[in-house]
């Protein structure tokens, strides 16, 4: 069982009178309790299970101007006190810097907390495992199945208090039920991998389990006997699971401690034309049982719906309080990054993507990190299908795929079939003019 | 001897009967007990951005039968919390009748002194020497623009107490030291990373003013990258540089000779040992056995003492890495590779320090061998589909070769290739192996381990370089 809101309050409370004790002239306090029970099958046998619990503390100190923190797991009462007095200790010895701050009050969330983040349910470990089995069960179905990584179920409950003293002290729970199948397909020596995964708030929601294996060894199966193709430029197209990466790199460079170090290369690019005027992203905290929801950032500031790109102009930043001050803006609740992250949805459908031109190259899977937001440079590794003529041909595998997100966040077309699937989400898109490297 | 009871309501004695109680119809299983204390500081846009010291301590409990696994983890560490923890094993693991395998070997075998390099260095020295680690990247030129450093401490006591009261301990200690320098010339901006660590105290890599070394490595790759013009794309010929080059290894075989892949046969090597599948001349190990590496260990993760194991010798695969339990089920021995990133993750094989063995070739050789091609010299980081074989890895440092001559620098790329072919394409293996500077972190099914890597220069027949210019 999770703990209760007043065990979590009682023990930032002492966290925060133990600092002040000590000297400290400011302190913040996180204290958070998970509890997570997983199982694992494969090949439709059970293969493992895991229970996890912690609670644990993150305290940071001020005095005056200066800062430091500790996190433990290790809470008993003379631990904490001696942890307590060693971040203050840290805290006087650490130079001045004159960012350092908790929020401007005015700024602290304060309203309802009615998103629906929780669900009681407990899924007991049988009916886990069933539900898993039924996925394999279903994705063994097609012969060219032979064998799964694994498939798992989860269920997480957390709670967690953030108090500081400004006499902020909030909290709430959170639960995750996250199931995944992950398929083996083989056929004349080609072996490949793939998956379906859904995670959500509460059970009830989840994807039905024979569709999860239905989707796995259909994606699994399309990948086998890949072929290499030319090196070339090509439009391409990215299936939801890929084109999401692109929004995660571009919150990556909009987040204000990059633009304040002038670490990325969106830096100055407020109030301009980034993308194509049919662009539009928004970050939205509130969506109720949202995968991305929450009330309040890691420092107690409401998160406010944020429209970052409207008609391809660049309107906002996600901001923190310290780096706020830096570029004179206040902070916007994105200390933790982004909410629920996505695209507005474009104005093609899927069908008139596919058929954009005579040959495109629809990539399921990226691989590396190649994304550089300094430069705005992108390569990286990749797999997918060649589409002639708006039906899906042979597979393509070991290539790479290459571009300045300058060029493509400039030329990217989005298709009309979003959904909420994680916290950060994009409709397929359309790139035109990538670079492939093949043989 | 045990602090890990030390103001709980338990003792040895207790801990112990619960363990060999809920294990004794198992095939394998322990209590395995943690307490790490990691120091961060971070020096950033010429402020010290962070100063954060924690403490973790837990436990994780283990019981197998067969291939199931059943795992419970918690940092309360409590009477109340291991019968918890019992239960909960007992009840995944139903009506077992496993034989306890109670056979580890023992060893004396120390790579790395018991020190806590957090408190070997104190906080307001270390902040004083990131002060002057920022001054000194910024005084080398004016084009410096943004500096990162940071120092990352850890001293980590393992507690291993398996069914019948044995116990295995280790203290490792670990640090690391890394610079990130931005650049700025002509409204280009580029950045260098450069990195130090191990298993040492902070003075036994900083001594001697070697920080500017790292300062002055990181503002070199930076700088070069300010010439660097679009990478070409498509296949061609490789050379790759001695040293951190070796993620190749680590990403194009390293993974898929992993027991837990190739027991459960999703791994392209799973049916080719014995076999060929590297040029002749290749051999690589795996070795945990290196005085004070950041991949080392004296014993891993389930008490099994660490060992250099051959995975490929002259082109033939010849083992697989190793933890207990896929050992068991393969009907071979641990090599020592059973690694879990705390008390709160599973033990897995993972690798240690994967090095490639010295050939003959110079890398002079090499690149006057070449037409056109790409030398890479520095990488971001690597990855790999086990079961497809398929891996990438990122140049963060790469010029073109042109007609056998190192021409001018290119943009960062990356390179893809496929695991079980591309090491059959080595043409030529140098003769000046190099182990990486301490800085690697490998991730796998979430869990992150320091790992390191080695390899003397190498000349791949062919890859596909991810750059934009055909």
């Amino acid at each position: 069982m999770i703990k209760e809101e007043n065990y979590l309050k009682n023990l930032a409370e002492l966290c925060l009178s133990k600092s002040k004790s000590f000297g400290s002239t400011d302190s913040n306090v996180v204290v958070s309790n998970t509890v997570s029970e997983s199982v694992n099958i494969r090949n439709k046998k059970l293969d493992g299970s895991e229970r996890s619990e912690n609670l644990s503390v993150k305290l940071t100190t001020f005095i005056g101007k200066k800062k430091a923190s500790i996190s433990s797991s290790n809470l008993k009462e003379k631990n904490l006190e001696d942890l307590v007095k060693r971040c203050v200790e840290a805290t006087k010895i650490t130079p001045d810097d004159e960012l350092n701050s908790l929020p401007d009050k005015d700024l602290y969330f304060v309203g309802d907390k009615n998103l629906n983040l929780y669900d009681d349910t407990h899924i007991e470990n049988e009916q886990k495992i069933n539900f898993i089995r039924e996925a394999e069960n279903a994705a063994f179905s097609n012969e060219k199945i032979v064998n799964t990584n694994g498939s798992g179920f989860s269920e997480t409950k957390s709670n967690f208090v953030l108090a500081n003293s400004s006499g902020f002290s909030n909290g709430y729970k959170t639960s995750n039920f996250t199931a995944y199948c992950e398929v083996v397909s083989k056929s004349n020596g080609s072996m490949e991998r793939d998956y379906e995964f859904s995670s959500r708030r509460f059970f009830n929601d989840l994807m039905k389990p024979e569709e999860m294996g239905k989707n796995a060894s259909e994606l699994a199966i399309k990948k086998l006997n890949p072929k290499k193709i030319k090196s070339e430029k090509i439009s391409i197209i990215f299936d939801k699971r890929v084109s999401k990466n692109i929004l995660s790199t571009f919150a990556n460079c909009i987040s204000a401690s990059v633009i304040a170090k002038g670490t990325t290369f969106l830096k100055d690019k407020l109030n301009e034309k980034i993308f194509n005027d049919k662009i539009n992203i928004v970050d939205k905290g509130d969506i109720k049982k949202g995968i991305g929801s929450r009330y309040f950032d890691s420092e107690g500031v409401e998160v406010k719906e944020l429209n970052l790109v409207k008609d391809g102009i660049l309107k906002d930043y996600l901001i923190d309080t310290y780096y706020g001050k830096k570029i004179n803006k206040k902070s916007n609740g994105r200390s933790s990054g982004t909410t629920n992250l996505y695209f507005k949805n474009g104005e093609k459908t899927l069908d008139e993507i596919l058929n954009s031109s005579k040959k495109v190259l629809y990539i399921n899977e990226t691989i590396g990190r190649g994304a550089n937001i300094i430069t705005g440079d992108y390569s990286v590794g990749a797999s997918g299908v060649m589409v002639e003529n708006g039906e899906f041909t042979n597979p393509v595998s070991e290539i790479t795929i290459a571009g300045n997100f300058n060029d493509i966040f400039k030329n990217l077309v989005l298709a009309d079939d979003l959904e909420f699937n994680f916290s950060t989400n994009s409709p397929t898109m359309l790139i035109e003019g990538m670079t492939v490297g093949g043989i | 001897m045990s602090n890990f009871f030390k103001d709980t309501d338990l003792d040895l004695k207790k801990a112990e009967k619960l363990v060999s109680d809920t294990l004794h119809n198992c095939d394998d299983g322990e209590l395995y007990l943690e307490d790490t204390k990691s120091e961060s500081i971070v020096l950033d846009d010429n402020k010290i951005k962070s100063s954060n010291y924690t403490t973790d301590i837990g436990y994780g409990f283990r019981a197998i039968n067969g291939d199931v696994v059943a795992y419970s983890h918690s940092n309360e560490i409590s009477e109340k919390s291991l019968i918890n923890s019992s239960k909960n094993l007992k009840s995944t693991l139903k009506n077992t009748k496993g034989t306890y395998n109670y056979e580890i070997k023992k060893t004396n075998q120390k790579f790395y002194k018991e020190i806590d390099p957090i408190e070997e260095k104190s906080l307001s020295n270390k902040i004083l020497l990131l002060n002057k680690i920022n001054d000194y990247s910024r005084s080398i030129d004016s084009n410096v623009k943004q500096v990162t450093a940071n120092f990352l401490g850890e001293k980590k006591s393992v507690e291993i107490l398996r069914s019948g009261g044995e116990i295995l301990n280790d203290v490792r200690p670990l640090i690391r030291f890394n610079v990130s320098i931005m650049v700025e010339k002509n409204g280009r901006k580029e950045t260098g990373v450069y990195g130090i660590g191990g298993r040492q105290s902070y003075e036994d890599y900083l001594k001697n003013d070697n920080w500017k070394r790292v300062c002055e490595e990181a503002y070199r790759i930076a700088n070069t990258n300010l010439e660097s013009k679009p990478s070409p794309a498509g296949e061609m010929k490789v050379v790759l540089g001695p040293g951190w080059p070796a993620i190749l290894i680590h990403e194009a075989v390293g993974h898929g000779l992993e027991g837990d892949f190739n027991r459960k046969k999703t791994s392209v090597f799973h049916d080719l040992v014995g076999k060929k599948v590297a040029s002749e001349g290749v051999t690589i190990i795996d070795d945990g056995t290196l005085d004070n590496r950041r991949g080392s260990l004296n014993i891993d993760d389930e008490g099994t003492p660490t060992e250099k194991t051959v995975l490929i010798e002259n082109g033939i695969l010849k083992n697989f890495m190793q933890d207990r339990l896929n050992a068991r089920l393969m009907n071979t021995r641990s090599t020592g590779n059973g690694r879990r990133e705390s008390y709160k993750h599973v033990v897995m094989p993972r690798m240690r320090n994967t090095i490639m063995l010295n050939g003959k070739n110079t890398q002079e050789e090499m690149i006057n061998s070449v037409d056109k091609g790409i030398f890479a010299v520095s990488f971001g980081g690597g990855q790999v589909d086990i079961t497809s074989g398929k891996f990438v890895f990122n140049c963060t440092e790469a010029y073109e070769i042109i007609n056998g001559k190192i021409g001018a620098p290119i943009k960062g790329a990356t390179l893809i290739g496929d695991g079980p072919s591309s090491l059959k394409e080595v043409l030529m293996v140098g003769n000046d192996m190099m182990l990486d500077p301490g800085i690697g972190t490998c991730g796998k099914a979430g869990q992150g381990v320091p790992v390191g890597v080695g390899q003397p220069s190498l000349l791949i027949d062919k890859m596909t370089v991810g750059g934009t210019q055909i």
